[in-house]
C-alpha cells in the first residue's frame, strides 16, 4: 500500500473513530463506515491539510469511498 | 484536526465570568478559538447548538473545557431561544458575555449573481445571520445586571464586495449596523456589543462559499502581513473584546484580517492567481 494510502487510512480512522479493519478501499464513509455529511467534509477538509491538496467542491462531491480519496490525492499529488 | 486550546495563552483575566458561546461546530470554528481562549483564562462556559449533528460534535469539545451546560438552539424559533436562556438562567442566575456566532445562507446562492437571489433565500439568510442576534441578545441583556459584553462575527464582503458572499454580504451589513443600534440601545447597562470581522479562515461553514480557496489565497497574498489569520488570532481579539481589557469599547465592528480591509489594490509582489473551483 502506497504512503498515501496509509495516510488517507489513518485519516480516516482517527476522524471517524472507526476500527482499522473496516476502512478498505470500496468502504463508503457514509454507507460503511456511520459518517454524516458533516464528517465527509471535514474528512475532505484533514485531506487538503495533510496533502497540501487542494479539493474542489465538484470533485469532493465525488469523494465517497477511501478508494476515492486515494485515488484523487494520488492523481493531484503526481500531476 | 487542530486543536486551539492547548496553544491558548493560560491566566485569570476571564476569572469568575460565565459565558454563552453560540455557534460552535468543530474544533476549527472561529466560535471555539474565542471560547477556548476564554477557557483558558478561567470564563466558565455554556454552549448551544443546531440539530443533532453538531451536538455530537460540541459535546466533546465543551466537555475538554469544563463545560456541563450544553443546549440545542434553532435562533429561527423565539420558543427555543426563550427556552435555552430560561434554562441558562435557573443553573446560573445571570451571565457575563455571550458569543454569537451564527450565519447561515442557501449554498445555492453564494455563488452567481446576488440580483438574483429569491426573496425566501433572503428572508432566510437575513433571519439566521442578522436577526438571530438581535434576538438572543435581548435575552441575554436580560441576565446582565452587572453588565457584560456580546459579541458577533461578520466579514468585509459587508462593506465590499467579495466574489460570491452575495446574500450574506448584505446580511452582514444588517448585521453590523444591528451591532451599533444595539450599543446605543444597552451601554447605559454598561453592555458592550461589538463585532469582529475576521478574514477568510477555513472553517465548516466557510466550505459552503464558492471558490473559497480562492479567497484565502488572495488574502494571504495580498494582505499587508502577508499571511491569512489564524484561530489563536481571532481567539485573542475575541478574549480582549469579552473580558474586561475592552471595558471602554462598544459599538465596534474591529477588523482581525492581518490588514487585508486597508488594501486598495493587489500587491504588486503577488503573482496573479487562477480560481482553483469551476464550480459556478
Amino acid at each position: 500500500m502506497s504512503e498515501i494510502a496509509d495516510k488517507v487510512k489513518k485519516i480516516v480512522v482517527e476522524h471517524l473513530g472507526v476500527d482499522e479493519s473496516k476502512v478498505t478501499p470500496d468502504a463508503s464513509f457514509i454507507d460503511d463506515l456511520g459518517a454524516d455529511s458533516l464528517d465527509t467534509v471535514e474528512l475532505v477538509m484533514a485531506f487538503e491539510e495533510a496533502f497540501s491538496v487542494e479539493i474542489p467542491e465538484d470533485a469532493a462531491e465525488k469523494i465517497t469511498t477511501v478508494k476515492d480519496a486515494i485515488d484523487y490525492i494520488e492523481k493531484q499529488k503526481s500531476a | 484536526m487542530s486543536s486551539t486550546l492547548s496553544e491558548q495563552p493560560k491566566g485569570n483575566l476571564m476569572a469568575g465570568k460565565r459565558g454563552l458561546v453560540m455557534g460552535v461546530a468543530n474544533d476549527r470554528s472561529i466560535a471555539w478559538a474565542i471560547a477556548s481562549a476564554c477557557a483558558a483564562q478561567g470564563a466558565e462556559l455554556a454552549f448551544t447548538y443546531q440539530g443533532d449533528a453538531l451536538g455530537k460534535r460540541v459535546r466533546p469539545l465543551a466537555e475538554s473545557v469544563g463545560s456541563t451546560l450544553v443546549l440545542p438552539c434553532d435562533v429561527s424559533d423565539d420558543a427555543a431561544i426563550a427556552e435555552t436562556f430560561a434554562e441558562i438562567e435557573r443553573v446560573w442566575g445571570k451571565i457575563d458575555f455571550l458569543v454569537h456566532a451564527i450565519g447561515w445562507a442557501d449554498k445555492q446562492f453564494l455563488r452567481g449573481r446576488y440580483v438574483d437571489t429569491p426573496r425566501d433565500a433572503f428572508l432566510k439568510a437575513m433571519d439566521i445571520s442578522c436577526f438571530s442576534f438581535t434576538a438572543v441578545a435581548r435575552h441575554a441583556a436580560a441576565l446582565m445586571p452587572d453588565g457584560g459584553s456580546l459579541l458577533t462575527l461578520t466579514y468585509l464582503g459587508a462593506e465590499r464586495v467579495m466574489p460570491h458572499y452575495n446574500v450574506m454580504g448584505v446580511a452582514k451589513a444588517a448585521l453590523e449596523a444591528s451591532v451599533q443600534y444595539m450599543a446605543a440601545d444597552l451601554g447605559r447597562d454598561n453592555i458592550r456589543v461589538n463585532a469582529i470581522s475576521a478574514g477568510p479562515i477555513m472553517t465548516l461553514a466557510a466550505n459552503g462559499i464558492g471558490d473559497f480557496r480562492y479567497i484565502l489565497r488572495w488574502n494571504q497574498l495580498n494582505a499587508p502581513m502577508e499571511r491569512n489569520v489564524t484561530l489563536k488570532d481571532v481567539g485573542g481579539s475575541g478574549l480582549y473584546f469579552l473580558s474586561d481589557l475592552s471595558s471602554g469599547v462598544t459599538g465596534e465592528v474591529h477588523h482581525v484580517d492581518c490588514g487585508y480591509h486597508i488594501v486598495g489594490m493587489k500587491n504588486p509582489n503577488a503573482p496573479d492567481i487562477n480560481a482553483v473551483s469551476s464550480s459556478d
